[in-house]
Parts: structure tokens; C-alpha cells; sequence
């Protein structure tokens, strides 16, 4: 069986940092599955926690009156969920629901803070890591923005 | 490679990218359009039709995947469509998009109409590709038309290759096409993915932007060779990514779209930087297409 340090060794998002900073993480984790269906977290909850997806897919939702839990985006494997324990108001701006079985591995944010603010190091490297997540996720939002799809007139 | 009588033997298609313009006098039959009748019409999603034509006198040669028709609609234009597939031996299919007067002339037709067709133009994806290799499909929305000869290619030589992947992407899920043979690629041993940019209530796929699926995808670079059409900028995003993830810019192949007209590069319409797309592509190979992504149109 996979044990959580090697989760975490394999999993993108941390690829490449120092065994020391993995061990330190790996003392705020705990490994959690989710059936299909299950929602992770609500919309405007407190956000305590981010995961790291090993298998399985998350949809993030946003609740529209009249047209219930409209899906915005789905997370695959490799990715990570969460993000809004970072600042302020550290409320979920979006709800998130199991959409397969999902397998995940859970961090606890306020231990992460604390690793990060003991040493400035870590935190530097785990935040630049976290903002090219931030950075990617806003250019394909930008991207989806474009309507790519829908067809220039080409002959009139 | 069928090959019409009538046609000189010049005009084959394989000859197309190093057609010169010392060529022009016997580029006069690929001029005229033969009449080519629709047999069916299968409606892929409101604005998108798929018609099989099949001809009336003369067939044009067989395309490769990735090549070109010119289609005419009588007494409305001509516009260049990618074949979509086979019916028969002579017959060929074309999916097209309703986005203007031709293309909506052509989308109204019905069994028993005529159009005329010229072709096959330009060069095509370069299949079969090297044994053992892996195959990354990416298409965004009607670009899955000119890929699914590839599509079947795969199908047909499955064991030729380590693994196929093929990633759709698509405006929402009304949007998607071909979606009655997915289950059969799938069955067939190619990894389907399919995206869309925004889902309706009871969807239950993926949301996002199709280069989102590339996680896990490519797993040997320099073995993978990928064929990428739809939007530019998904041609560009997605070929952008291939490459950082180590794929030589060589072997990721994308199908380029502009104004073609006369489909034999005599009338410069199609011209983007120094390249005559209805002759030098569609098909270009990133190598090549890099600096022409970012062409402004003239």
C-alpha cells in the first residue's frame, strides 16, 4: 500500500521539494476518500483545510437561485483543491462535491501556516507553488471567457 | 489513392504541397466542381450537420485525413470543408457548421440535393505515425470533424500503437459531436476525454479548458506525437503545452483555418505569413506554426 509520504512525494504539486519540508507537511495530513456525491465543502463555509487529488474528480459549484448548483469547473487527478484558507475572509467562494470516488490527501491550513511562518523558506516556496495554481486557473478562466468555441462568420 | 481519369496525374493529391505556379495549366479540372449528391444528412447539433455525398459522374480523388474539400453550394459559394470521413468507396462525408450564407446553404441541403465538390487540397495529418508511438488527439469543438479519419486510422491499426488519446473539448454539452461513437472508440482502446466550458444542470463530465485533461497524457515525450484542431488559441494553448511537457514541436501536428478560396494557391487569400494555407496546410507541424499563430490577419 501507498503510504502518505509517497503520496505526497508523487503528487505535481509538491514534486521537487526537499524531503524535509514533505516530512514536515506529512504532520498535517490525513488521507480521506469520498464517495461519489459527497460535498466536501458549502459555499461561504469556513475554509480550513486544501486538498491534493491522487484519483477521482471534485466539481466546484456555486449555488444559483433558480437553477440550483451550477458547476463551474471539475478538478482532476494531480490538482489541488482549495485555496480561499489563504486570505481573507478564509471562506469558500465555491462548493465542492465528490463527482467519482475521490481520493485525496488533506491538509490542515492552519498547520500549514504555522510550518510557514516557522520557516520563511518553505512558506516562500509553498505559496510561489500555490500561486501558479492561482495563475493557472485564472488564465483558463480568462481563456473560457473568450467563448473559443463560438465560430468567427467566415463567409457571408 | 483513387485517382479520376480526367484529372492530371500532377493534380494528386500527395503532389498537393509542392504544387508550383508553373503549374496553373493543368490546375484547370480541380477548378470545376463535379456534382456530388446528398444521400444523407445527420443533424450533429443545431448548427452542425454532417452530409454524406456521394458523386454523381466523377469522383475527386480519395482524401488523405486532414485534407480539404471545396464545397459548392449552386447560384450561393464555395467554401472549404474538411472530409469527416468515408461512405463507401467513392462516398464522402463532410461536417460542417452553419456561419454564414454558404456554409448555411450547405447545412439547409437535403437527400437528393446536389453540390458540387473540388478537391481533395492541401496536405493532411501525417498517418500512419511511427510504430509504438502514442497518440494525443486534441480537438475543440467542429475541429474533431477533420480528426476523426485519424480517429479511425487508430481504430483500424489499435496495435500499431502504445496508447491513443483522444481530448475533446467543446462550448457545452449540446455542443459535442460524434457523441453516438464514443462508446465505440472507447471500446475500440482509445482513452476519450471529453471537457466543456459550461455545463447545464445535468451534466456529469469534466468543465474546463481541454489542455485541463492533459494531465497523465503524455507519458513518454519523445514518443508522442500529437494532432491538435479547433480555435487557434486552443491550437495554440494546447500545443504550447504539449511542447513544455517535452513533446518535440516537430511531431505535434495542428490544422490551420483561413479564408480559402480557390484552394490551389493561385489567389493568395488563404496567405499567412509565407505560407498559402490551402497548399502548405492546413496540416503544419508546430515547428513550423509557431511564428504563423501569432500572424494578425491581413
Amino acid at each position: 500500500m501507498t503510504t502518505t509520504l509517497q503520496l505526497l512525494t508523487e503528487h505535481p504539486f509538491l514534486t521537487g521539494l526537499p524531503p524535509r519540508w514533505i516530512d514536515r507537511l506529512a504532520g498535517s495530513v490525513r488521507r480521506i476518500g469520498y464517495p461519489a456525491g459527497h460535498r466536501i465543502f458549502h459555499e461561504g463555509a469556513p475554509a480550513e483545510h486544501f486538498w491534493l487529488i491522487h484519483s477521482g474528480r471534485v466539481a466546484l459549484d456555486i449555488h444559483v437561485p433558480g437553477r440550483g448548483d451550477v458547476l463551474i469547473e471539475t478538478l482532476l487527478p494531480g490538482t489541488v483543491l482549495g485555496w480561499s484558507w489563504l486570505f481573507p475572509p478564509y471562506r469558500w467562494h465555491f462548493g465542492a462535491v465528490a463527482a467519482d470516488l475521490t481520493h485525496t490527501v488533506q491538509f490542515d491550513a492552519a498547520g500549514v501556516i504555522q510550518l510557514c511562518d516557522d520557516d520563511p523558506e518553505f512558506g516562500f516556496v509553498l505559496m510561489h507553488r500555490f500561486m501558479g495554481v492561482l495563475i493557472d486557473r485564472l488564465q483558463a478562466t480568462r481563456v473560457r471567457l473568450l467563448d473559443l468555441y463560438s465560430y468567427p462568420k467566415v463567409d457571408s | 489513392m483513387t485517382t479520376v481519369p480526367s484529372m492530371a496525374p500532377s493534380m494528386a493529391p500527395s503532389m498537393a504541397p509542392s504544387m508550383a505556379p508553373s503549374m496553373a495549366p493543368s490546375m484547370a479540372p480541380s477548378m470545376v466542381p463535379q456534382p456530388y449528391q446528398v444521400t444523407a444528412r445527420h443533424e450533429e447539433c443545431p448548427d452542425t450537420v454532417t452530409l454524406a455525398l456521394v458523386p454523381l459522374r466523377e469522383q475527386i480523388p480519395t482524401p488523405r485525413p486532414g485534407q480539404f474539400s471545396m464545397v459548392y453550394a449552386f447560384g450561393v459559394g464555395e467554401v472549404p470543408i474538411s472530409v469527416s470521413g468515408r461512405v463507401g468507396t467513392t462516398g464522402l462525408l463532410h461536417t460542417l457548421r452553419a456561419v454564414g450564407a454558404v456554409t448555411r446553404a450547405l447545412h439547409a441541403a437535403r437527400p437528393g440535393d446536389v453540390l458540387g465538390l473540388r478537391g481533395p487540397f492541401g496536405t493532411g495529418w501525417a498517418v500512419p505515425a511511427p510504430e509504438r508511438a502514442d497518440l494525443v488527439i486534441v480537438a475543440g469543438g467542429i475541429g474533431l470533424a477533420p480528426l476523426r479519419p485519424v480517429i479511425y486510422h487508430a481504430l483500424g491499426e489499435r496495435g500499431r500503437y502504445r496508447s491513443v488519446t483522444v481530448l475533446i473539448g467543446a462550448r457545452s454539452p449540446a455542443d459535442l459531436l460524434f457523441t453516438g461513437e464514443y462508446a465505440r472508440w472507447t471500446a475500440g482502446g482509445i482513452d476519450v476525454r471529453v471537457t466543456v466550458d459550461r455545463a447545464h444542470s445535468g451534466w456529469t463530465g469534466h468543465v474546463g479548458l481541454v489542455t485541463t485533461l492533459f494531465t497523465g497524457v503524455v507519458t513518454d515525450p519523445g514518443r508522442t506525437v500529437a494532432f491538435t484542431c479547433g480555435p487557434e488559441v486552443m491550437m495554440r494553448l494546447s500545443a504550447r503545452d504539449l511542447a513544455d511537457r517535452g513533446v518535440p514541436p516537430t511531431a505535434i501536428q495542428l490544422s490551420l483555418e483561413r479564408n480559402m478560396r480557390c484552394g490551389i494557391a493561385l489567389c493568395g487569400h488563404c496567405q499567412l505569413g509565407p505560407v498559402l494555407v490551402c497548399r502548405d496546410g492546413p496540416v503544419i507541424d508546430y515547428d513550423r506554426g509557431e511564428p504563423l499563430l501569432s500572424v494578425r490577419e491581413l
